[in-house]
């Protein structure tokens, strides 16, 4: 981890402990079984796994919101945690295992309106801690699973009108729609998820093609709320909303987010709200939470590095180690890096060269 | 303002795509001049055009070094890159079919060979028909496999099946249809949404008109 990543874990740290946010900190292993069981959940079902010694099955985490959900007791209240955690994945590119450093935020338990206006809040602002120039992009799978389903699209259907949302893919859209024999006003709603995108500000006020029924009323109704809370912190220009942020229906319900930065390709931060892995690990409470994947900012701040030190200091056989020793620290003190090497390294690039003699002259 | 770099497929077909983008007016006279460059930049300095392979052309867009690329269905298909595919050009235009030698009598009693490059489509298409397979990941000279008995079927793209019919070989059933698509990566769409838009615009209409 470099210097910039280290300086954004302690900007968003302290974003977090202001909105009273509590540091959760976990084991680097927990059992399999709780992965296993909520697969679907993660990005992949391959593990590091190891016996215990009394024989349980463990696994190097792959993910902390799991962990985070097992241990919550919320009830009554929300707990609101945030985490800087590594995790242990498979590497797209490479097949093999990476350590990946992971910041997030998990609200858990009676989560209400506020609750998401305050976690999009504090997307946006982790975004705008890495770089000035970011996107957040807002869905509501509510709107898009109530309008699927009411327009009769059904299993495999729903599944690849779902694939072409997310990929803005209209041309495939307009085909489904066409082979199901939907009426021109169902059709347009659809093409509206793919079409109806830009700014919050802009857009919450052409929502209400949306509006079929009273769940979808009331999810419109949340993403104005969004805005106004956004708004008020003059941040809402730089969040979106944007129907292809598509998350696994299973596990995700309401709103989901999507971060974006100038100069990294991919999304680096992803969340939302997950009412059904709550459900499915078995507690009676909401979740909501996102998070910020810091291995993808890795490129972000790419410096060549021109010099290995300022200065190579080499000296003759012989000389005194106090003597050289006494060199060093002169430069040292006048505010430059130093390195001592026995021989001159062709691999060492030095903006300063200094050669010490056995009678301890200086060339 | 920021060059917006754009991944052609080498071949036909791209030649084809910069037909279109240079009748719409995204001109860059450098491509015409037959050297070995790899990149050419137009005079204004706002688009970069470069060639790949075909095959390459979804990863140069999933990993940001194009900002758009044109690639066909059938690559989309089988490495089901995280890009937004806009606009179906309606050029290339071929299918993805499955192909057997004229006598073949399939039977489910048996695992199905499939020769193929597409190890992928054929492996979803199978497996929403339920059919257990045993695929043989071939990369070249597809049509060989089921003459010399390597494979039962072979899964690959047909244009006018005359490769086919040359060896024997007939198409049973379509996959799906292929056609040239064009695909945009998620994070240049948020950040050079109007250049994007306007590409993406502009090659739509040529595409209406046609």
């Amino acid at each position: 981890m470099n210097i910039t990543t280290k300086s954004i874990i302690w900007k968003i740290t302290d974003l977090y402990k202001k909105y009273g946010y509590n540091q959760f900190k976990m084991n680097k292993f927990e059992e399999y079984d709780i992965y296993v069981n909520n697969k679907d959940f993660l990005k992949s079902d391959k593990m590091i796994t190891f016996t215990d010694t009394n024989g349980k099955l463990l696994a190097m985490k792959p993910d902390v919101t799991i962990s985070i959900i097992k241990n919550s007791e919320a009830k009554n209240y929300v707990e609101k945690v945030y985490y800087n955690e590594n995790v242990y994945r498979v590497s797209e590119g490479s097949y093999s295992f990476k350590e990946i450093m992971q910041s997030g935020l998990e609200c858990i338990g009676d989560i209400d309106m506020y609750n998401i206006c305050e976690t999009v809040l504090l997307a946006a602002k982790t975004l705008e801690c890495v770089c000035e120039n970011f996107v957040l992009d807002v869905s509501h799978l509510g709107i898009v699973s109530a309008i699927l389903k009411a327009a009769n699209l059904e299993n495999s259907d729903m599944k690849a009108a779902l694939e072409a949302i997310s990929s803005k893919n209209l041309p495939s859209l307009k085909e489904i729609c066409e082979r199901k024999g939907l009426s021109r006003v169902w059709s347009e709603k659809i093409y509206a998820l793919v079409n109806l995108c830009g700014p919050i500000g802009e857009i919450a006020e052409k929502m209400d093609v949306f509006c079929i029924d009273e769940k979808t009323t009331q999810a419109v109704e949340e993403l104005k709320e969004i805005c106004a809370v956004l708004s008020d912190n003059g941040i809402e220009d730089k969040v979106r909303i944007d129907f292809s942020v598509v998350n696994d229906m299973s596990y995700y319900n309401g709103i989901v987010l999507k971060g974006y930065v100038e100069g990294v390709p991919m999304g680096v931060l992803s969340g939302g709200e997950y009412d059904g892995l709550v459900k499915k690990m078995g507690k009676d409470a909401k979740g909501l939470g996102f998070a910020l994947y810091l291995d993808m900012l890795e490129r972000l701040f790419v410096q060549t590095k021109e010099y290995d030190a300022d200065v190579l200091i080499t000296y003759e056989k012989g000389t005194a180690c106090s003597e050289i020793s006494k060199v060093m620290r002169s430069y040292i003190e006048s505010g430059k890096t130093v390195t001592v090497q026995g021989n001159e390294n062709a691999n060492l690039k030095c903006r300063e060269k200094v050669f010490i003699t056995k009678a301890g002259e200086i060339k | 303002m920021k060059a917006v770099n754009i991944a052609l497929p080498k071949g036909r077909l791209g030649e084809k795509v910069y037909e279109m983008l240079r009748n719409a007016g995204f001109k860059c006279p450098e491509i015409n001049k037959s050297d070995r460059r790899l990149i050419f930049e137009s005079d204004d300095g706002l688009l970069r055009y470069f060639w790949v392979k075909p095959s390459d052309v979804p990863i140069y867009v999933e990993r940001g070094a194009a900002d758009i690329g044109i690639a066909g269905k059938d690559i989309l298909l089988e490495y089901n890159p995280d890009v937004y595919e806009l606009l179906d050009l309606g050029i290339g235009k071929c299918r993805m079919a499955v192909a057997a030698k004229c006598d073949f009598r399939d039977s489910s009693e048996r695992t199905l060979r499939v020769a193929t490059k597409f190890t992928n489509i054929a492996r979803n298409y199978y497996e929403s028909k339920g059919r257990d397979i045993d695929i043989i990941k071939l990369n070249g000279s597809i049509e060989l496999a089921p003459i010399l008995g390597l494979s039962d079927v072979i899964v690959d793209i047909v244009e006018t099946g005359t490769t086919l019919k040359e060896n024997n070989l007939e198409p049973i059933e379509t996959v799906v249809p292929i056609s040239a698509r064009l695909i945009a990566n998620k994070a240049s769409c948020k950040f050079f949404q109007e250049e994007i838009q306007n590409i993406h615009e502009a090659l739509r209409t040529q595409c209406e008109e046609k």
